[in-house]
């Protein structure tokens, strides 16, 4: 199964992992859940819009990582996926 | 009811009027202080004093927390309560630690329903951010808990005070031997006027060479193995930090303060024991020594780095009214002006003159700081208990310059806030914020403002400090407390400047 | 933690995609450090990038996604005059491409023996608009030890100088590597300027605070930093794009760090 991650566990960094997956689920976990949560959704969500995915399950481990860092590192992630060889 | 900073204060407490207002017409009244008539005080054991005492249902209990997160006597008194299924138990430590991780059951099961204290931390504090102690509550400050025991308001039954040397007669200090932790200044008042006072130590001998403990007070002496883990008691001082973000911090402090010329002879200062508090000592310590500063003293928790400042002449006195390190035990032991301050003389607003009165500057911490000033020591952004005043609010109202040093923001947090969770110290008693992104006056302080106009420093209002963390963390979304009370905090004056909410589902 | 890059008062930042990231991680690098620059502005701080060794595999890629107007320059490890030159090229393409207002600086570091020989070529190539000494990796290839008193690196220094000033470009010291030695760091940046340095890579932020005192400009430097921002208030209003001073043609990266002394030379009370 094609699965890839990306990013660590350190303060304001996530932990991004990406698998196949029949369209969207995001599961989200973090430090600052309450008061980031929704952005940290709408980050991932948009952020699959642009790469015109449709179908992925994305699980993410905040550690209080702000925007640029969810994306980016959800972007690595998904290239990574798409590296591997099932 | 509301207070005058806008905080809900439940019923029958009285509701915080602003930091001089009460205290203004309050007299300062003592009840009397009680001597002892034993003469045969050495109790075999605790469970032994127990019965002797008695100590029943109900019962007051006080300790002091020179012993820190090495404490062992607060759990061997609770040790007892759990073997005789005592209930309704109203404790009073000073500070409570994550060493008392045994309290929590007997908080749960009830033998204890009450605490008042000045500090809390662990899974104690956990424990009661979930709602599980009986009564509120209630935190004091290091100069509201003397004040509160000599006027009556806070009776305590049995005071234990764990001290590491006595003799037989009760005569005891904090510095010789095996646990020793140095001044002991939080004991003071609990020596004074409860009405039973138990000597707790691990080394008792024929004569001792100071006794800040006197032997009139102290009703019963109970040695037992060990009343606590020295590593524990002296580990309180930490290096000075090595993050560049906190070091900018110290090193821009410094500066501010010399800029508002308070870097001259006669200073006096108070800094904690975090690292970012002992960067700003050492950069001070720079400044002072270039400019041949001789100091008039330096105060509070003592820690090696003031005591080198002191021994190199930088300050003339200190006043410690605890030891956070052993160098600063030691020197307490030989230096003659090193002296103790018990809490009520370092910050009883109904003293003539506390210790507070007299210091220059003073640099603290916070958890959280509003767009008013008003900070946070308390709890943290997520409503955890993780704290209390400890000695800020008595220092912030005192020193004639109070700076808050913080990280503006920390894991996608911003420090400043347009309301903080909980208020510790009022707006009124703080001056300025230091950040890495910036510095901030209070606009109630436009002398300091004239003084610093042509500063290299980075000067902005505390509304654009606030603006510029959002711009990077995002917008939050608001948490909502819970409305159960479970606790309150008052200030110096024993009126309550803020509650404290049992930590709602929606915030765990 | 990008996000406290411009707390610390210097006057550019050097964002490592090089030595600073292991292999497995590069590519999760240049997308961080994309999406960072996307989402902050800074004002007054020049932005830098050292990218990978321009044969390494990662490069290609990795100067596709990280050239935008977003940057300012780049700085370029075992610079040749060959891959300086290619570098160089590689930038028109790109800014053609991406139809980036900006041109984008090279800053090459001289840190081979055959670098330091050929540091005048180097220099010529004309988005170069300063040189920056590799000390530790140059000792490396000398195949000697790195000294406090940089007698090994005596030469080299003296060329990277030489082939700065013959090009009015900036001369950028080697880092001192004893982050703690506040006392050895203010020696070091002392020779440095003396001999002709005009700046300094710190890799600490506690370094530069030294830095930035004892490399505060002379009356000479403040003067043609005036020179160069008269100038381009005079090209702006006669409407003309490009101009020269004292010859040398003056882009961008060269106005704003005139623009910079000047400020610092206010901040700094030399004005």
């Amino acid at each position: 199964m094609k699965i890839a991650s990306a990013g660590t566990m350190e303060s304001n960094d996530c932990m991004m992992t990406v698998r196949e997956h029949a369209g969207i689920q995001i599961e989200i976990e973090s430090i600052v859940l309450k008061q980031f949560g929704k952005q940290i959704e709408y980050v991932i969500r948009e952020t699959l819009k642009e790469l015109n995915i449709e179908n992925i399950f994305v699980q993410c481990n905040d550690k209080g990582a702000l925007d640029y860092t969810v994306k980016a590192r959800l972007v690595t992630a998904i290239q990574r996926m798409g590296e591997k060889h099932a | 009811m509301k207070n005058s900073l806008g905080r809900f204060v439940p019923e029958g407490f009285i509701p915080f009027k602003g930091a001089d207002t009460l205290i203004k017409n309050m007299k300062r009244v003592l009840v009397p202080e009680v001597t002892t008539r034993e003469t045969d005080k050495v109790i075999r054991t605790l469970s032994d004093l127990f019965d002797l005492i008695p100590i029943t249902d109900g019962m007051t209990l006080s300790f002091h927390h020179h012993l820190r997160n090495g404490d062992g006597v607060l759990n061997m008194v609770l040790s007892e309560i759990k073997k005789r299924k005592l209930k309704n138990m109203t404790l009073a430590p000073s500070a409570i630690f994550p060493i008392h991780g045994p309290l929590v059951e007997l908080i749960k099961n009830q033998n204890v329903t009450s605490i008042y204290t000045n500090y809390i931390n662990g899974p104690v504090a956990d424990c009661i951010t979930q709602g599980y102690l009986k009564y509120p509550l209630v935190m004091d400050t290091h100069g509201g808990r003397p004040r509160a025991i000599e006027s009556g308001e806070l009776k305590i039954d049995v005071a234990f005070i764990a001290v590491p040397t006595s003799d037989h007669l009760g005569n005891g200090n904090g510095i010789d031997e095996l646990s020793a932790c140095g001044a002991l200044g939080y004991a003071i008042s609990d020596l004074q006027y409860a009405k039973k006072k138990v000597v707790v130590t691990d080394h008792l001998v024929d004569h001792v060479s100071l006794a800040e403990i006197e032997e009139r007070y102290v009703d019963y002496i109970v040695k037992v193995n060990q009343i606590g883990d020295a590593k524990g008691i002296v580990s309180g001082t930490t290096k000075p930090t090595r993050d560049p973000v906190q070091l900018k911090i110290a090193k821009d402090t410094a500066q501010l303060i010399d800029e508002l010329g308070f870097i001259k002879d006669g200073l006096s200062f108070q800094t904690g024991a975090g690292g970012t508090s002992i960067a700003v000592a050492l950069e001070v310590q720079k400044r002072m020594t270039e400019k041949k500063i001789k100091g008039s003293f330096a105060s509070g928790g003592i820690t090696s780095f003031l005591v080198e400042m002191h021994e190199k002449g930088l300050f003339e006195k200190l006043y410690d009214v605890q030891c956070f390190d052993l160098d600063a035990v030691k020197s307490y032991k030989k230096n003659p002006k090193h002296l103790p301050m018990s809490a009520s003389e370092y910050g009883n607003p109904l003293e003539v003159n506390p210790i507070v009165n007299n210091l220059d500057v003073v640099i603290l911490g916070a958890t959280e700081i509003d767009t008013k000033f008003n900070v946070n020591v308390t709890t943290d952004s997520s409503g955890n208990l993780i704290g209390g005043s400890g000695g800020h609010s008595d220092t912030a109202y005192g020193a004639k310059l109070t700076i808050i040093t913080t990280n503006l923001v920390k894991s996608r947090t911003s420090m400043v806030k347009d309301s903080v969770t909980t208020i510790t110290t009022p707006g009124e008693s703080v001056d300025c914020l230091v950040t890495e992104r910036g510095i901030a006056i209070n606009p109630q302080r436009q002398d300091l403002l004239d003084r610093l106009k042509g500063s290299k420093l980075h000067l902005l209002t505390i509304e654009e400090l606030l603006a510029k963390a959002t711009e990077i963390t995002g917008v939050p979304t608001p948490l909502e407390p819970s409305n159960r009370v479970i606790g309150v905090v008052r200030y110096r004056d024993g009126s309550i400047i803020d509650t404290l909410y049992q930590k709602s589902e929606e915030q765990s | 933690m990008l996000q406290n890059a411009d707390i610390f008062q210097s006057d550019g930042v050097i964002f490592d995609l090089e030595d600073a990231v292991m292999l497995s991680e590069k590519d999760a690098a240049v997308h961080l450090l994309d999406n960072f620059l996307k989402s902050y502005a800074f004002e007054n701080l020049e932005i830098v990038i050292r990218i990978n060794q321009l044969d390494s595999e990662f490069s290609r890629v990795e100067l596709e996604q990280i050239v935008s107007d977003k940057i300012d320059t780049l700085m370029l490890p075992k610079a040749t005059a060959k891959n300086t030159n290619a570098l160089s090229k590689m930038l028109d393409k790109l800014e053609k491409s991406k139809k980036m207002n900006k041109k984008i600086g090279i800053i090459p570091i001289i840190e081979l023996a055959s670098s330091v020989l050929e540091a005048k070529e180097i220099a010529s190539v004309n988005r170069v608009n300063g040189l920056l000494l590799g000390g530790e990796d140059l000792s490396t290839d000398l195949e000697v030890e790195r000294t406090e008193d940089g007698l090994e690196l005596l030469l080299a220094r003296g060329l990277v100088v030489l082939a700065a000033k013959a090009y009015k470009l900036d001369a950028i010291d080697t880092p001192y590597t004893k982050t703690n030695d506040e006392e050895g760091l203010n020696k070091d940046s002392s020779y440095a300027k003396k001999i002709g340095m005009n700046a300094k890579v710190c890799i600490h932020p506690n370094q530069i605070d030294t830095v930035n005192t004892v490399f505060s400009p002379s009356i000479q430097e403040i003067e043609y930093a005036r020179k160069v921002v008269k100038a381009e208030a005079d090209a702006l209003s006669t409407g003309k794009g490009a101009f020269t001073v004292d010859g040398k043609m003056i882009d961008k990266p060269i106005i704003d760090r005139a623009k910079k002394l000047l400020d610092k030379a206010q901040r700094w009370g030399l004005l």
